[in-house]
């Protein structure tokens, strides 16, 4: 693909993205709006922009973590969701929440909470790998990642046991949530994907060197474990930065990466920028769509993305693109 | 390369004991023997995939010495097909042979010209220059394989280890895998291949035979010594007869 094309491709999803932010802009719980003019300055700026933002910030973290796993584990069904990491994400979210005061809602708990998913996502995925024997299998990953996403959302259920008066904040990040993301929050994420872009990028020579086998890779001097698990980390900083903010979305991290698959045209740091910028349309579209079905009403956008995300799941499945190696 | 009292292990098991062979310098060496011998795993051994102890010494200089970087300029190694062809390869031919470049680039890893040159070079000698932008998951046995000894081609390393290079190449493009082998040996480079052909196995310059880890026999493949042992080894099962210059291997 020339640079040329690239730099369309990048241009059109750019635009998009353009459109979806200002239509967040005019999309909210008082209804459509298409006049800013009339709308309140303080629910334009401090409610919806950084909404729309965040949320788009959130879907390119996901779309960014979904292309870093699918490549690393060269496993076509692997995103932060399936593989435990955003479960652990969220352990990491409760556990913070539970250890701070009800209610509290200062720099120091955003970003404690933050810490808290970047390493609940970290150990999520490798727990999951450890649970595994490794990457090798596709199945046994996967199964290891529900099992362990399982046992994270129990231990979530049990926080909400100790601290009852936080079951409705745990239940918002349960379903998943675009509507509590502020500007603070908005430039935390902004922060992490400064951060995860670019070290992926130069980390993504592995990941092309993974797709002809681990062997082969090997072989080409590159230091494989130190890199493997420094983009285990980008992962999880992403994962985690996106969790904190949002709660867990699915099929966000699945998705993406598959629906630029065919634009890529097969390089790594091409396929990883375009599932970064689909992940944040994805989730914003999403987001667009829980906030308008039954507005004024708005349903998490959580519910949105998996019934999307599942659904082209189940496409991709039906096509016979995406198979399983044991 | 001389290597000695080489162990190589897969796991826990032990698949090569102290092994001590030469291979020699700008020659052909084929290893030979029967399945489960622990061919592969002495390429791989060689090739730093596997844990080996012993040594593997290259003009004096222990291989366990050199740095990852250096050392992947010096060895480079063709997987089997079924090892290489990954389900999930989202690569184009151009790019996968692009990959053979990566001992040569900086950190960031962007092609050179020289890179581009190099990549153009390999495609023209294994005639997949036709192929250049297409995926790699979408080509044949035979043509995966000559875009894989393309991308061998790449990393321009003087010594080339190659595992049953002729797999799903079909008679022609063996042929033309032989005469680019004459090529790559008229550079001076080392080739050592694992394979399961032996009438091609016999037209290298140097046999070595494996049979259960160990060391069977090694020698000229010209010599009948060399030929006596290759009916050893495979426990009389075969025979080799002249054909004109060339030797083949027939059932017994």
């Amino acid at each position: 693909m020339s640079n040329h094309s690239l730099s369309l491709k990048l241009l059109a999803l750019f635009a998009v993205s353009l459109v979806l932010i200002a239509l967040g802009c005019f999309f909210g719980s008082t209804g459509v709006n298409w006049n800013f003019t009339e709308v309140d300055p303080i629910i334009l700026y401090e409610i919806r922009l950084p909404r729309s933002i965040g949320a788009y910030l959130a879907g390119a973290l996901l779309g960014l973590a979904g292309a870093i796993a699918q490549g690393l584990f060269r496993n076509p069904l692997a995103d932060p969701y399936l593989l435990g990491s955003a479960s652990g994400a969220l352990l990491g979210v409760g556990i913070i929440l539970c250890l701070s005061y009800a209610g509290e809602d200062s720099l120091t708990t955003l970003i404690g909470m933050n810490g808290g998913a970047f390493a609940g996502a970290l150990l999520g995925v490798l727990a999951a790998l450890l649970l595994a024997g490794g990457y090798k299998s596709s199945l046994r990953l996967l199964l290891s990642g529900v099992v362990i996403g399982v046992i994270f959302s129990a231990a979530n259920a049990l926080l909400t046991f100790v601290r009852p008066d936080l079951y409705q904040s745990l239940q918002s990040f349960m379903l998943g949530n675009t509507s509590l993301i502020n500007w603070n929050a908005t430039v935390l994420m902004a922060l992490a994907l400064c951060l995860c872009v670019p070290i992926t990028l130069l980390l993504s020579p592995v990941l092309s060197a993974l797709s002809l086998g681990e062997n082969t890779a090997r072989t080409l001097g590159l230091p494989l474990d130190l890199l493997r698990l420094l983009l285990i980390g980008v992962l999880a900083l992403a994962t985690g930065f996106a969790v904190a903010q949002t709660g867990l979305i699915a099929f966000v991290g699945l998705a993406a990466p598959h629906l630029v698959r065919h634009l890529s045209g097969g390089r790594q740091r091409t396929q990883l920028l375009l599932s970064t910028i689909s992940g944040g349309i994805l989730l914003l579209g999403s987001d667009l769509l829980a906030k308008s079905i039954f507005a004024p009403l708005e349903i998490p956008v959580g519910i949105v993305t998996a019934v999307l995300g599942g659904g082209y799941l189940l496409f991709l499945l039906r096509r016979g693109q995406i198979g399983i190696r044991k | 390369m001389k290597i000695l009292d080489l162990k190589v292990y897969r796991g826990p098991c032990e698949v090569i004991s102290n092994l001590t062979i030469d291979i020699p310098k700008g020659k052909w060496t084929s290893i030979v023997g029967p399945n489960g011998a622990g061919k592969s795993s002495l390429l791989q051994g060689i090739a730093d995939i596997l844990p080996i102890t012993g040594s593997i010494t290259i003009n004096n200089v222990n291989l366990q010495d050199v740095d990852r970087k250096a050392r992947a300029k010096t060895i480079a190694w063709l997987a089997q097909n079924n090892d290489a062809a990954e389900e999930f390869s989202e690569l184009t031919v151009y790019d996968t042979v692009m990959l053979g470049r990566i001992p040569h680039q900086g950190w960031l890893h962007l092609p050179s010209s020289l890179d581009h040159e190099v990549v153009q070079e390999s495609l023209f000698k294994t005639h997949t220059q036709s192929l250049a932008s297409r995926f790699l998951h979408e080509l044949s046995g035979g043509e995966k394989q000559r875009v894989l000894l393309a991308r061998l081609l790449a990393v321009q390393a003087d010594i080339l280890l190659m595992d049953e290079p002729l797999a799903n190449l079909d008679p022609p493009h063996q042929a033309d895998w032989l005469i680019w082998q004459k090529e790559l040996l008229a550079q001076g480079k080392t080739i050592v291949t694992v394979l399961h052909e032996i009438q091609y196995a016999l037209k290298a310059d140097h046999l070595v035979m494996i049979r259960q880890g160990k060391l069977h026999f090694e020698g000229a493949s010209q010599d009948l010594a060399t030929h006596e042992a290759l009916v050893t080894l495979f426990e009389g099962r075969i025979r080799l007869e002249k054909l004109g210059n060339d030797w083949v291997c027939l059932p017994a």
